[in-house]
């Protein structure tokens, strides 16, 4: 309150000073976040840039006998087997996200706007989905994937995976569709368009940021998901990124350079798709964003 | 229109490609499988080997590398199910378990392999058969040995104790001693020079009639830390962290760092120290040697053997054995892949290898691992009595008298199996009474009418709930019924709730004792609330700070915020335990540079534990603040100025005006965070492990702990895993829950 009456009786010239340093502030504040999220990352960078040891310096992290030959390293294994893996992980991390998105979209809408027996009962179904800790199901999913023949191969791990990220796309997509004014499809529906055509092509456009953002999230958890790919792929040539990134990892030694240098290396790809992406991400990720 | 059409053609190409990738396999045949988890020199040296073999066989040899961590329990799995290689290649310490869970065959008594096993080291034969029966061949040994930094240590005579070498006298900022001595595998040395013994298989006793006969006095179950010895051992490894002889909390990278940087003058460590220091460094190689008013270090050997995997038929799997173990590819490991190689003659060609002959002298003074299979169960409980002892100052009786207790309890035998009938009964009562409600419904008039009604939202449901169903739900439900049986990943029986009654009951120790899973679940709810509280403090707080109107670089703040969301978190989190180290983390050293006392992160609770809530609200304060930016886009600007002009400070126009506009936006995210944080292995695992002591330990990771590092109790772990959906499933009754659910 006594700030409330400052602001009203003073002169504007202080005002603008207030709002100066108000700025200033905020800049502070968010400099200092910026500083905190990086530092961990920025080790992780000396720790893939410096030789063969560790960074030097405990406050700063720069890398010690600068080198490039880590990222060399990683990028140049086994003859090129590295790109076929990054192919690998693009693929089924990109699969993945749209299969989910295809599948969990039209679920979405029926929930969001229809009403179905065992509607409540599998909404929460879908929340307990989320709740079991997913190891849990590593055995059995072997077994299920071996006797449909599908073990080591791409195709089965982009159906595991597409239909673990369902239940949250399903989620995400539902508050979106929410938001959306259900005048808009009425409006359609009254001008001649059946129910699916609606949904096709006025609420999934009218969708796209959370589309976007469902699709980034589901790529992202294919991306760097290691114990399914590990349980499940053998083949050199089929493994993906977090798996051979996870070899050099051993018993007693790691290479914790080409540890480091993979780790960047995986996050590339990420870091585009958020920045990509972002504009949409900030409205998609709920259903305040997406305005009608 | 044309938006969506694109969209959806590239879905169709982008599966056609997977499908079709799936089933474009070479012809696999005839081929013969290995698996292996080597680091990346001894895999190179192999494939050299195998490519000779493939000339001269003709015999084409597919080499698989596998992530260390998984390869026992995939070569399990996979050997059930048909799927699993001719060949493998690990330690010899799992022989046990593998034989036991008919996971390996023994090798066809051939000639040519007899041949080739005459000139191995007999020791190493003998260690890996069986009442006559060859399981494993033999390729190369693995102990630890003594780096000595040639400019760095004085000399001293060639016998000289361990002791006398360390008070040498170094230069300022040289630590005198490197190695993990925290670590039981490598504090065993210590024990075996002391007398001492982690483990004997003759003292194992399973039947306890035996062991009553025997006249044992006390049953260890074969865990022999616990004993006068190996209190002295553990007073010595003590007091050379004590008095500064070793930095402390050392860690495998720790090693190579210091004695690779010329920072200390001795290291203790395996042949896989050797490729991670610089080339220019100056050092020899020497067996371990023998302490003040003790015997001589001794190492546990460790043996990599070629295994033949169970239900392998293919005709050419020993004669690669038997080449494996040759001459010419023992050549060839030792020099390529740096191995110890356990072929007698190859040794005569390889006189000019220094480093390579002192660690075959310190495998040759080393004592053989027992390959019994409770040895795999010393390692966690002893680590932490030397955790205790080294970190907390206890006494080294009390904590080697409580690791006995855990090792005993790891081992303790399975429950007694049980009639499955009455359960089934039960669950045949169950599904009577659901069909007898359902058909009570079907023929409820107004029921029948809502379902013909539901018919086209099914239509858009359908795919999902199969997809769901089949993959997911699946799945967790035959995981969720692991938790009535009871195995130790060999034998496997129906137990019931046995598992449920003694976790619950905490296996009648107090239940708030350190372990129970009343003490874990309690820490687990402080975890999960105190990180969403910081995760939607600082997201909510970032993104009204981002919302500013005209703020400048909004778009560059906003991307670098991101950045520790799309860092995969297993390698961020490992970053931060670094940065947590006591000696060389960078927040201790940021805590001096502010003038403060540095700290033991993982000595004691309260740090152990603030060190991973830090970790894990740096994960995750970028989602809630991206959730939080977009609640604030909807807040309509006129409310605020509105506000503004009715004079209301920045505080009142965010708790009146915006907090009551984001609160709803965030719920639904704000409840899976909750989930998500409840169980978030990552960080708890890999930023304090559970110490000190395994206090800081969630439920998630102690369910973990229970499948994989006690004795993969498959059953128990998944009751807690049970356990963990039931505590969530409760909260969801909470008004929040419901809320984000409607």
């Amino acid at each position: 309150m006594t700030v409330a009456s400052d602001s009203a009786g003073t002169p504007r010239a202080s005002g603008k000073t207030r709002d100066a340093l108000r700025s200033a502030a905020i800049h502070g504040v968010l400099a200092l976040a910026t500083a905190f999220a990086l530092y961990p990352v920025l080790w992780v960078l000396a720790t893939a840039l410096s030789g063969d040891v560790l960074p030097a310096g405990r406050v700063v992290p720069l890398p010690q006998d600068a080198t490039l030959e880590h990222f060399a390293a990683v990028l140049g294994a086994g003859d090129g087997v590295f790109f076929v893996q990054l192919a690998n992980s693009l693929l089924i991390a990109a699969t993945t996200s749209i299969v989910a998105v295809l599948i969990a979209a039209p679920a979405a809408y029926a929930i969001s706007r229809l009403e179905f027996v065992g509607k409540s009962a599998s909404l929460r179904s879908l929340l307990a989905t989320q709740m079991f800790p997913g190891v849990a199901a590593a055995i059995p999913l072997y077994f299920l994937l071996n006797a449909m023949h599908l073990l080591d191969t791409r195709f089965g791990l982009v159906l595991v995976y597409g239909s673990t990220v369902v239940p949250f796309a399903i989620f995400q997509l539902r508050s979106a569709f929410d938001a959306i004014p259900i005048e808009l499809e009425e409006a359609a529906m009254v001008d001649g368009a059946s129910r699916s055509e609606a949904f096709y092509l006025v609420v999934l456009p009218a969708a796209r940021p959370a589309l976007a953002v469902t699709t980034l999230f589901a790529f992202m958890t294919a991306w760097n998901e290691f114990i399914l790919a590990a349980t499940f792929l053998s083949d050199e040539s089929r493994l993906t990124l977090p798996v051979v990134l996870q070899r050099y990892v051993g018993e007693h030694s790691a290479n914790w350079n080409a540890f480091a240098a993979g780790a960047i290396l995986v996050s590339i790809p990420v870091m585009a798709l958020f920045f990509r992406l972002q504009r949409h991400l900030v409205g998609g990720l709920n259903a305040g964003g997406v305005k009608g | 229109m044309t938006w969506f059409a694109r969209w959806r053609w590239a879905a169709l190409v982008l599966l056609g490609v997977t499908f079709l990738l799936s089933f474009w396999k070479p012809d696999d045949s005839q081929r013969l499988v290995l698996w292996h988890a080597y680091d990346e020199g001894e895999a190179a040296a192999l494939r050299q080997v195998l490519d000779r073999f493939e000339a001269r066989e003709g015999v084409v040899v597919h080499d698989v590398r596998l992530p260390f961590g998984v390869l026992a329990s995939r070569l399990e799995s996979a050997v059930r199910t048909g799927n699993g290689p001719d060949l493998f290649i690990d330690a010899h310490e799992r022989m046990e378990r593998y034989v036991a869970g008919a996971v390996v065959q023994p090798f066809d008594p051939s000639s040519a392999l007899n041949d080739a096993l005459d000139e191995l080291e007999s020791a190493h034969v003998d260690a890996l058969s069986r009442a006559g029966a060859v399981y494993g061949a033999p390729l190369s040994a693995k102990a630890l040995a003594l780096y000595v930094n040639r400019t760095l240590a004085p000399d001293v005579p060639a016998n000289a104790t361990l002791d006398e070498r360390l008070r040498a006298g170094f230069p300022e900022g040289v630590w005198p001693l490197i190695t993990e001595a925290e670590n039981a595998y490598y504090a065993a040395p210590f024990f075996h020079a002391f007398g001492a013994r982690l483990f004997d298989p003759a003292l194992v006793f399973e039947d306890a009639r035996v062991f009553e006969e025997a006249g044992v006095s006390e049953r260890t179950g074969g865990y022999e830390a616990a004993s006068e010895a190996g209190a002295a051992a553990l007073q010595r490894i003590a007091t050379y962290f004590r008095e500064g002889l070793l930095p402390p909390e050392p860690s495998g990278a720790l090693v190579g760092q210091l004695f690779g940087s010329g920072q200390a003058a001795y290291a203790i460590s395996g042949p896989w120290l050797a490729p991670q220091l610089p080339d220019d460094l100056a050092y020899d190689v020497l067996p371990l040697p023998a302490l003040d008013g003790a015997g001589v270090l001794q190492p546990y050997v460790t043996l990599e053997a070629v295994f033949r995997a169970a239900r392998s038929s293919h005709p050419a799997s020993t004669d690669l054995a038997a080449f494996l173990v040759g001459e010419e590819s023992a050549l060839l490991r030792a020099r390529e892949g740096r191995q110890v190689v356990s072929h007698r003659r190859a040794w005569d060609s390889l006189a000019d290898e220094p480093q390579l002959l002192a660690f075959r002298r310190a495998a040759a003074g080393g004592i053989v691992m027992p390959s019994h299979r409770r040895m795999s169960q010393v390692f966690e409980p002893t680590t932490r009595a030397i955790r205790e002892v080294v970190r907390g100052g206890g006494s080294p009786e009390d904590a080697l008298d409580s690791a006995q207790a855990r090792f005993l309890r790891s081992v303790e035998a399975l429950p007694e199996a049980r009639d499955p009938a009455p359960a089934l009964v039960v669950v045949g009562l169950l599904l009577l009474l659901v069909m007898v409600q359902i058909a009570r419904r079907m023929r409820d008039a107004t029921f029948r009418t809502t379902l013909a009604a539901s018919r086209p939202a099914y239509r858009y449901v359908a795919l999902a709930g199969v997809a769901v169903l089949l993959l997911v739900i699946g799945p967790l439900v035959v995981g969720a019924f692991m938790s009535l049986f009871a195995t130790d990943g060999v034998s496997f029986r129906y137990v019931g709730l046995t598992h449920y009654a003694s976790i619950l009951s905490a296996d009648g120790l107090s239940l708030f004792a350190n372990g129970s899973f009343w003490r874990v679940l309690l820490i687990t709810l402080v975890w999960t609330a105190l990180n969403l509280v910081l995760h939607v403090a600082i997201g909510v707080a970032l993104a009204l700070a981002l919302h500013r109107p005209g703020l400048k670089f909004r778009a560059l703040y906003r991307v670098l915020l991101i950045v520790p969301w799309a860092v995969p978190n297993y390698v961020t989190a490992l970053s931060w335990k670094g940065m947590f180290h006591s000696q060389y983390g960078a927040v201790n050293a940021l805590i001096e540079a502010a003038g403060g006392e540095s700290i033991q992160w993982f000595s004691r609770f309260a740090t152990a534990f603030s060190a991973n809530v830090t970790t894990n609200v740096w994960l995750g304060f970028p989602f809630m603040m991206v959730v939080a930016l977009g609640a604030l886009s909807s807040v309509p600007k006129e409310l605020y100025d509105a506000a503004k002009v009715d004079g209301a400070t920045p505080w009142q126009r965010f708790r009146y005006v915006a907090w009551p506009m984001l609160w709803p936006t965030m719920i639904p995210a704000i409840a899976l965070g909750a989930v998500w944080t409840f169980n978030m292995f990552n960080v708890v695992f890999l930023v304090s492990g559970g110490e000190p002591g395994g206090s800081t330990e969630i439920l998630v990771s102690e369910a973990y702990r229970w499948a994989f590092t006690r004795g993969a109790r498959y059953g128990y772990a998944a009751a807690y895993a049970v356990l963990i959906f039931g505590v969530l499933w409760l909260s969801t009754r909470s008004q929040v829950v419901r809320k984000a659910l409607q």
